[in-house]
């Protein structure tokens, strides 16, 4: 018979291996891959291909005029002249640089702005409600009063897209810290952690995905507000963004251009969506077993 | 089998871990006020283990709270000889986002240890609780069990600083509420066994919070039976040491006037 010290160790050892919930991520296979493309890649794909079709058989009936819907190859022949000309990276650049800028800003003002609100109850009861009406107010009511103060300038364009993504990410940030399980900060507390170290240490990872949510929000809202500012706040000294290259089509009543500026606004939004914000959501909440998509 | 506890521990003369005097708690004001606590008198030495036992409502909680620091007595005195006491829940509480190791880790950088030393005791503390190949585990990756024991390694890092050097005198108190009563059987059993040998590896005073009276004669040197609304220490039992049939002679004992204890609210 063994000793008890030894089965105790053994049951424990075994309950150990029966009980850890197995990997599900062991290894995938080429069958795997191609079911994940049929999955994930198809369905978009032929979203797309019907989209262009539909378009092309409306086209080709001839219901609406040449100037209201251009063919499909137009618009294709016009954004292909772009990217081979190479006039379409100095618009992207103009465009894509001022957002990213915008929305850093955003980040360094939302963030501590967001936590103040989650954390001191007097700040949230003052400006929680202000917060929440700014981030439902459309950025580009900001247009006109952001051309008072500044001019035409790009402190103007700056101005809208700050007040379209800030709210966005302080109250993705509040909504974070607010689904905190209480008992994590006790933890901290019981951990000897003060409010500085609690709040690194444990509110803020812990808020990590609400966060995250707030993050993409507010790109896409510093996007949006960009392209409304660009729009109307026009002028020869502040270059040629996406907005202003749409306007300038929409002026020449030249609608594949217009088509064109469209698609690329588009593609910009999404670009950035895949490229940065779904691996960096996926990553997070794969760290914590959160994965609800496969 | 049964696990004997030694009970010949070198407390005498010194100064206890714990002592409250006349403790009471009460939550709200004026008449509607809800005492929880009433003239609670406990002394916990060093390296003791201590079980509260009661029903639910005498406060048991609310005691533990005290004692973490975590809320403040309405009246009497908490004097308290140790370290800052670590505090160990029903459910694991781990940070979802750090692996077992940093979990561990962060209470050990929280006490200000620097990286070698984090490293070192995080090592050594994952072999006491026989978890040496799942530090890179992520808590969702873990049993329930599991994960407690993790929960157990953390609290001895923030009770300890990391398993104790045998020269070490710095007492140290470990605060366990239910911490075993939401896991199956068979794991809560391994895991009583599991914690009595940290603790005589750890010599650490313990006091645990249970309302399972075969678990508090297990585990403890000394059983307190804790009364209910408001809750005040009713009886005491020394079962360190106890086997066999005097063990299962004291659960009944202790389970009769736990029984009395709870029937005398049934006219309230």
């Amino acid at each position: 018979m063994p000793a008890p010290e030894l089965s105790d160790q053994a049951v424990e050892a075994g309950l150990d291996a029966l009980e850890s919930p197995r990997s599900a991520r062991a290894g995938r296979s080429t069958v795997d891959r191609l079911r994940w493309i049929a999955r994930a890649v198809l369905p978009p794909v032929v979203a797309l291909v019907l989209l262009v079709a539909v378009w092309q058989v409306v086209w080709a009936s001839a219901v609406l005029p040449e100037f209201a819907i251009p063919a499909p190859a137009k618009v294709g022949g016009d954004l292909w002249d772009l990217i081979s000309s190479g006039a379409v990276w100095s618009i992207l650049w103009t465009s894509i640089h001022r957002a990213v800028l915008g929305f850093l800003a955003g980040l360094v003002i939302g963030t501590p702005l967001g936590f103040l609100v989650a954390k001191v109850r007097v700040v949230r009861s003052a400006i929680g409600p202000l917060l929440s009406g700014l981030q439902s107010l459309p950025s580009v009511a900001w247009v006109p009063a952001a051309i008072l103060w500044f001019g035409i300038t790009p402190a103007a364009i700056y101005f809208v897209v700050l007040l379209g993504s800030v709210p966005s990410i302080a109250n993705g940030l509040v909504a974070g810290i607010d689904q905190v399980p209480p008992i994590l900060p006790r933890v901290g507390k019981t951990l000897g952690a003060g409010r500085l170290a609690s709040a690194w240490h444990i509110l803020l990872p812990a808020a990590l995905p609400g966060y995250l949510a707030g993050l993409k929000q507010g790109w896409a809202f510093s996007w949006r507000s960009l392209m409304a500012a660009e729009l109307i706040a026009n002028s020869p000294q502040l270059g040629q963004g996406l907005g202003q290259f749409l306007e300038f089509a929409s002026s020449y009543n030249d609608m594949a251009k217009v088509l064109t500026a469209i698609v690329l606004i588009l593609l910009v939004g999404v670009g950035i969506d895949v490229i940065v914000f779904r691996p960096l959501e996926r990553s997070v909440l794969r760290a914590r077993g959160l994965t609800g998509t496969p | 089998m049964t696990v004997t506890v030694e009970t010949a521990l070198p407390a005498t003369g010194a100064v206890p871990a714990v002592r409250l005097a006349g403790v009471s708690k009460s939550f709200g004001a004026g008449p509607r006020a809800v005492h929880v606590l009433a003239g609670v008198d406990l002394v916990v030495d060093r390296g003791e283990f201590v079980c509260l036992l009661g029903a639910s409502g005498c406060g048991k909680t609310t005691l533990l709270n005290l004692l973490a620091g975590l809320d403040e007595p309405s009246g009497g005195e908490i004097t308290l000889t140790t370290a800052r006491p670590a505090v160990m829940f029903q459910e694991a509480a781990l940070m979802p986002w750090l692996t077992a190791a940093r979990n561990i880790e962060l209470a050990l950088r929280l006490r200000g240890l620097g990286r070698t030393a984090r490293r070192r005791h995080t090592t050594e503390l994952l072999d006491l609780v026989r978890l040496s190949g799942f530090g890179h585990k992520r808590p969702h990756e873990l049993s329930g069990g599991m994960r407690q024991r993790v929960a157990l390694a953390r609290a001895l890092a923030a009770a300890t600083g990391g398993v104790r050097e045998p020269d070490d005198d710095r007492p140290a108190l470990l605060l366990m509420d239910e911490p075993f009563s939401a896991l199956d059987a068979i794991t809560r059993d391994v895991l009583q066994t599991e914690l009595l040998r940290v603790w005589q590896a750890t010599r650490t005073a313990v006091v645990f919070v249970t309302h399972d009276v075969r678990e508090a004669v297990r585990l403890g040197q000394r059983v307190v039976l804790l009364s209910s609304r408001p809750g005040r220490v009713v009886r005491e039992w020394q079962v360190g040491g106890l086997a066999g049939a005097d063990q299962s002679a004291a659960v009944e004992e202790i389970n009769q006037r736990l029984r009395e204890v709870i029937s005398q609210h049934a006219g309230a």
